[in-house]
Formats: C-alpha cells, structure tokens, sequence
C-alpha cells in the first residue's frame, strides 16, 4: 500500500491485526469530561468503570485529542508545512540517509568496527520529532543513535570522526557508534544497553521540572526518549512510564517500532503487541502514528512536545516504522520476510516527502537535487575531516575517567596518582 | 527496621558501646585526630584547582585547634556538640542542601517518613517534595533518573533503603554512573552521591545483610567510601555531595546510634585519605565501617597483652590510601586486614593484592585478612555472630602474626 499523505489520517492500519477492528488501531480519543486521564474506547466497560471509579479523585487537565487538533488544523490550511519547513525536513532526512549509506561504506572498508546499527528507513521519526525541538531540549536514544545525533544539530564531522575512532569525534573517540553524546546539543547519549537511556531522559526531565517548581527559573526544556520495540518489553521503560506520569514529566516516550529486536520478532516477543495502549495503563495519553510518515510523526510530535512544555506531563508515541537495513552491520539480515521489507521499502519516508513536497508545489525537483547533492558533499567531506583527524593518543586513556582526577586515589609517595606525570602519559598504573 | 537499632539487641552487639565508652573511644580517636587533620587540608580544600601538595605541609588547619580544644576542654559548650551518627548525616546533608540548591535527595521513603533509619528526616517539610523525592520501589530506574538529573545540573543524593537493594541499580551504576562521564569523552559530569545501610545487622537475614562494596569495587569511574563515627559520617557525607565524581558512601545498619561530639564549624573529610585510628608500633590493622569496633574492642585486650596494635580506617575502599597505608607498614612490617566483606573478592582481598604490590619489601609475614565467611548471613544469631570477625579472632591473629 502506497503512503497516503492526507494530514487527517494519522494511522495506517496496522499490518499485524488484518481482522481486527480499525477501532483499535485509532489513537486515544481524550473525552474532556473523563476523570481518567487516558481511558480509552477500547477497554471494556468493566475495566474502565474500575479505572475510573480508583482515579475518580484525580484531578487531570482535559487534554485536546490529537484528532482534534489536526482536524482544526485542517480547517484554517491545507498543508501542514511551509515550504521552508519542508526543505529543513528534507534535508535532515537525507542527511541521516546518505550518513548512514557512507557508514556502511567505510565499516566494510575497514574504517570503523565492532557495533553499528544503521537508521535506514526510520528517518521520519528522527527528523518529525527532533525538529521541533530547541538546543536546550534534550534528547537520549539507544545505540542506534547517529541520526538522533545528527537531527539535534551534533555535526556529521563529529560524528563520523567518533565512529572512526578519532579525537575529534563528539566523545574524544572515546564512545564509539552506541555512545553519541553532545553536551552542546543536549544528546544525552547513545547507549549500548537497551532500557538504559529510559532513566536518564526521565531524569533530565526532571531536572526541567526541578527548575521550574524548585529554582524557580523559566524552563520549559523537553527531554525526547526514542527506543525500539523491544525495549517495551523491558522493566525500565514501566518504571520510568510510571515516573513519568505521576510527577507529570517533561517527557515524551518515543518507541520506534521498527518489528524487529535483532531476529525476535515483536509478535513473538510481547503479549500485547500494541505498544501504545500501555501509555493509559500508567495514565498518560498513548498514541499510535505511521512512522514512515514524516508529516503524521510532526503532527503528534507537535502536540505531544506543547503538552510536555504546558506541564501536563508525558505522552507515548509508539511510531510504526521499519529499518531497511539489518539490526547492525553484522547482521545478514536473513530472517526477515522478503514480501515485507518491499512492503516498507515502498514506503520510504524520503520518497513519500519528496512526493508531497512536489505534488504540493512546495518545492521543485531541482531544489531538492541541489539538496541531495549538498548532503553528498558534506557527508563527504566529514569522511575526509574524519580520516585526516589524529587517533587518540596514550596520555588520553586515564582522562575522563573520573571528573576530578583526585579519583584514582593517593599513591604511596604521598601525592595523588593524577599528579604524577606516567598519568598524563597513560603509562600510569592505577 | 530501626526499631533494631533502638531494641536492646542494638546494644549487645556493640556490647562495649554506650555513650559512655562512645566518648571514651572518642577520646582515643580525637588524639588521634589530630593526624588526619593535619595532613587532610578539609577545610581548605575547595575545588580541584586547588594545591594537591596539601598534605605535605605543615600549616596550622582551623580544624587542628578545634580538636585540639575538644580535647582539652571537654566539658566546654561552645566547641562542638554532641550528636547521634544518623544524625550527622542528616546535618552534613541538611548543610549541603542548604548551601547548594542543586542538591536533591531521591530514595524510597525518604520523603514522609524521613527516612528508613532517619537520615533524611525533616528535610522534605523544610525543602519540600520535589527537593526530596519519594520515589516508587523502582532502584534501576530511580538511580538512572538521578543520574539524567546529575548530567543536566542537578546533584542528587540517591538513598537506597538498604544497600542490598542497589543490586537492581546494578546497570545503571555500573554503565551510566561509572563510565558515562568516559564514554561521553569528558562532557558530563555525574556528581551523585549514592548511599544507604549495609553491612550485618541484628539477623535481618541474608538479603539485608549484604556488602555491596565488594561487587561495585571494580566499577571504573566511581569512588567508594565508608564512614564509621558521626565525625567522619558527616565529613564524607559533605566531601562527597561536593565532589564532581560519583561517591557510593556506605554506611552501617548498626553504627547510626553512635554518640560523639562532632565541631560546629563547618568542615569535610578528604574522600581518598584513611584514618588513623590509634598509632602504634607492633602490627598494622586495616578495617572500616562497623569491624573498627570490633578492632578496638580487641585493641583493648591487645594492649593489656602488651601489644600496641596501630588501628587504620581505611575509609576510602576506593582508592585505597597507599600513602597513610604504607606508611604504617613501613613502620610495622605486619599486616591484618579486618573487613565485614566476603572473604572472596571482598575489599581485604583487592587491598592485600595492593600491598603485596606495593609493599612487599617491607613485610616480615604474609598479609593476613579476617572477613566475613562466605555464606549467605544466616538468621539464627548464633550462626550470624560466626560468620562476621569477632574481637576474639583479631586478637589471636595479632598474637600469630606477632610471634
């Protein structure tokens, strides 16, 4: 099925339930008149008669359905962008697409090794969230990061020279593929671990809120926290959806359910495999969204990011999407379906804008050329700045071990182990 | 869980401990203050950028004279005042708090309740809910929180209730706590502080009684303390709010009710430096946290038998403080090592590795190291008290290692 572009139509029709109710499939409806923030359609009477009977005391701002918003949208302006709006989403996306081709590229050239896991296909949802976002909003992603890095304006020079290893790369060399940090950017990593980063999004939106009810400062900083499928399953993500909610945090859950964990499959590894209804069971709105529709992901993004800055606490945003590439470079890639990666793969977020921004007349072919070719030239030229930038050299290993050097303790002549000059040297035992 | 420490229970185990002898031991410790003080430059240490060379010199610390006049002047009011050890964490973090309004504490039942062992009491009605958070029983997820908080400016207190309980924080100490600051090439920093009561009570059974400092010794990027009196408590409860690094801090089920009388001025303990317990001249014992006591219960019986034993606590576990250690071993050339830990990969075997390493020359006999049997802390108490060193142990090890 072709991606149909229609502002209204916020969700495709999952492919997983064929027969089943589309009623199920649609995002949560929020009654304004509810007492239960989250109750949704489709639970049964019974079960939304309990819920709302346990939160009938709670008192939650009534939240504008996403629908709601769209469709009043719709009313005042046909497009959902602007022309300029569309060319920065265009660019971005192509950015993460050409970086990650050349990655691959030079990982099989020998540039770059161990771990990396490409962002092919999934570019919608970097690109519909991140740009909306400031510098000081922050933004944390799992080990599939390069594009999470390069939307929040980390340059592809930084990165490309981290992933060869480099002492200009974002982290010094130091972190690799699954660890992109930009204290600048507010990327508060790349992490190896699945789950992991869930926690320390949750915290930096709590740093937000801390500002604003504690230090009394103005703050309306965001935290975006993407994970896959996955993760869902994973204890953290219901600790911290739990947090999140109770404490009303800055927050907006992004799952980037992209079916695949590795070679598991998410129908085999989730009972409920409708990631986004667990948003209501922990009292925050859950929304379903086609992720290979750059248009529709900005759309919830937009509503989702002005709930988190208005204070009235996180959203689920559980984005349909699909990465062409296998789980990492390592990975042949043989267990996924044929039939399904064409399904997707006529999908392309890429094509699918660049469809809308010429049948709109937002753009012409030419323009979005000169883009492509641009992001050509700088991908290029951050694989030149990144082969022609110094490795790390020793003196570098025992830096940043520790904030405060004093760390590594008292040696026996008396004086701190940082002070003695095998340590800047990285020839030091400690 | 502190009606344990209050019951009569308490006061057997450190059946030499009531406030009487508390001060007595207090005595004993501020003679011997005097030489952590001098060489800790505590008052004067600000930030990084300040001398290293410190201890080296010989210059009169403001600390010294308040010492020095608790010694001499006892009785006096205006020097000092008395307070319990859970007491004075509470105001080494009431003091922190105020000071620095970047300072949080997250933990379960911190808030409300004020604390499982009363650290944290009164300090969400001063500073409120937010500044001192109760969270859901959810560790991992609590300690990642604190640690996104810590990444972007704020500087939690992260309390588990018990230490035992960090075990499910397990990933985000060891990932995000200890190596993030490395992985992000220097760019963030994670100046938490996590601590909370571990060690054997009074038969909480296995899984309260634990001694995590053993599993998190070898996390790189972290450092680990262990206080032992009210004095030190609050210094390193200050030291390691200010510091840039994560601190685990670890403190004791059984040591909260200790009485000493701490300076009013205020003042921190060196992070990385031990304390010399008692001086001496015979045999170098290195212990921390509760086994102290227990040290210098035996202490007591080894005087008596004519031998003069010199008592370290090594409070900093990591980094261990080879300077003040081998120093002593120098003078002594016997080493026993007292812990509560394990005996396999405990802290005594990670420091006698580091003293072979270090000091082999100087040894007249093996290392020895008194820990805790490996086995899962039973509830009986008489089984209990076998599997913790006893004062009876250490001193037949001081006589062996002595002949």
């Amino acid at each position: 099925m072709a991606t149909a572009f229609a502002p209204t139509k916020l969700t495709a029709t999952l492919p997983l339930h064929g027969s089943q109710e589309n009623r199920l499939l649609l995002p949560i409806r929020l009654a304004p008149h509810s007492s239960f923030l989250g109750s949704t359609r489709s639970l049964t009477a019974h079960s939304s008669r309990r819920l709302n009977h346990a939160h009938a005391t709670r008192r939650s701002p009534p939240v504008v359905g996403v629908q709601e918003v769209v469709k009043e949208k719709k009313s005042i302006n046909s497009l959902l962008i602007t022309k300029e709006e569309g060319l920065v989403l265009y660019e971005d996306m192509i950015l993460g697409r050409s970086f990650e081709d050349m990655c691959a590229q030079m990982y099989y050239r020998g540039k770059m090794f161990g771990f990396v896991h490409l962002y092919n296909g999934q570019e919608a949802v970097s690109t519909g969230f991140i740009k909306l976002l400031t510098k000081s909003d922050s933004v944390v992603s799992t080990y599939r990061d390069h594009v999470h890095a390069l939307s929040k304006g980390v340059s592809a020079r930084a990165v490309m020279s981290e992933l060869f290893g480099k002492v200009t790369g974002c982290c010094r060399g130091q972190g690799g593929s699954m660890h992109m940090f930009s204290k600048e950017h507010n990327m508060l990593g790349g992490f190896a671990f699945i789950g992991e980063g869930i926690p320390v999004a949750t915290g930096a939106a709590f740093s937000s809120k801390y500002r604003r009810d504690v230090l009394k400062q103005d703050c309306e900083d965001v935290t975006v926290a993407f994970f896959g499928d996955g993760t869902c399953n994973n204890g953290q993500f219901y600790e911290c959806l739990n947090m999140a909610a109770l404490w009303k945090l800055p927050i907006i859950f992004v799952v980037e359910n992209n079916l695949w964990a590795i070679g598991m499959s998410h129908l085999r590894a989730t009972s409920d495999p409708e990631i986004w209804k667990k948003g209501p069971a922990f009292g925050m709105p859950g929304v379903h969204v086609d992720g290979m529709d750059v248009l529709k992901v900005r759309e919830v993004a937009k509503e989702a990011v002005t709930r988190a800055r208005r204070g009235e606490g996180p959203t689920l945003v559980e984005c349909e999407t699909y990465r062409f590439r296998g789980h990492s470079l390592a990975d042949p890639d043989e267990l996924r379906d044929a039939a399904e990666k064409a399904k997707y793969a006529a999908r392309d977020p890429i094509a699918a804008l660049k469809k809308y921004l010429i049948e709109n007349n937002l753009a012409k072919e030419a323009e979005l050329k000169s883009i492509e070719k641009k992001i050509d030239e700088l991908v290029e030229e951050a694989v030149e700045f990144a082969d022609a930038s110094p490795q790390p050299g020793r003196s570098q290993l025992l830096e940043n071990v520790f904030a405060d050097p004093k760390g590594f303790g008292i040696g026996p002549d008396g004086r701190y182990r940082c002070e003695d000059p095998k340590f800047t040297e990285g020839t030091a035992q400690v | 869980m502190s009606s344990i420490i209050h019951g009569p229970g308490a006061a057997t185990a450190l059946s030499t401990f009531n406030p009487v002898d508390s001060k007595k031991l207090t005595n004993l410790s501020v003679r011997s203050q005097r030489y952590i003080v001098a060489g800790s430059d505590a008052s004067k240490k600000k930030s990084f950028g300040s001398s290293l060379t410190v201890r080296h010199s010989q210059k009169l610390i403001p600390n010294a004279a308040a010492v020095a006049t608790k010694k001499e002047a006892d009785t006096s009011a205006s020097t000092g005042h008395e307070l319990l050890l859970f007491e004075a964490l509470q105001e080494g973090l009431e003091e922190e708090m105020d000071r620095d309004a970047n300072v949080c504490v997250m933990g379960e039942d911190v808030g409300h309740y004020g604390g499982s062992y009363k650290v944290t009491k009164g300090l969400a009605d001063k500073f409120g809910d937010l500044r001192v958070l109760d969270t859901p029983i959810c560790e991992n997820a609590f300690t990642g929180m604190a640690i996104g908080a810590a990444m972007t400016g704020l500087r939690p207190v992260i309390e588990g209730m018990n230490m035992g309980f960090l075990l499910l924080a397990f990933n985000q100490i060891s990932n995000n706590c200890g190596m993030l600051h490395y992985t992000s090439g220097g760019q963030f920093t994670i100046p938490v502080v996590i601590r909370g009561p571990g060690g054997v009570g009074r038969q909480l059974g296995a899984e309260h009684s634990q001694r995590l400092e053993s599993y998190f010794q070898s996390i790189p990027g972290i450092q680990m303390v262990a206080c032992s009196t009210p004095y030190n408590a609050k210094g390193l409860m200050k030291a390691a709010i200010r510091s840039e690094n994560p601190v685990i801090l670890f403190e004791h089920v059984l040591l909260y009710n200790l009485k000493e009388k701490i300076p009013d001025e205020d003042y921190i303990c060196n992070l990385e430096e031990a304390e010399m317990v008692r001086p001496g001249e015979h045999i170098t014992i290195l212990t921390y946290s509760r086994m102290r006591y227990h040290v210098m219960q035996a202490a007591k019986t080894l005087v008596n038998k004519g031998y003069d034993p010199e008592v370290i606590d090594i409070r900093s576990l990591k980094p261990f403080d080879l300077h003040t250690i081998g120093n002593s071993v120098k003078k002594t050339h016997r080493v026993l090592i007292v812990e509560e830990c394990m005996r396999t990969g405990g802290i005594g075997a990670s420091l006698t590795a580091a003293i072979n390493e270090n000091f082999h020359d100087y040894l007249d006999a093996p290392v020895m190291c008194l820990s805790s049997q490996d086995v899962p802390t039973p509830y009986a108490g008489t089984l209990e008290e076998w599997t913790v060193v006893q004062p009876a142990q250490i001193v037949t090890a001081v006589e062996q290692l002595c002949q």
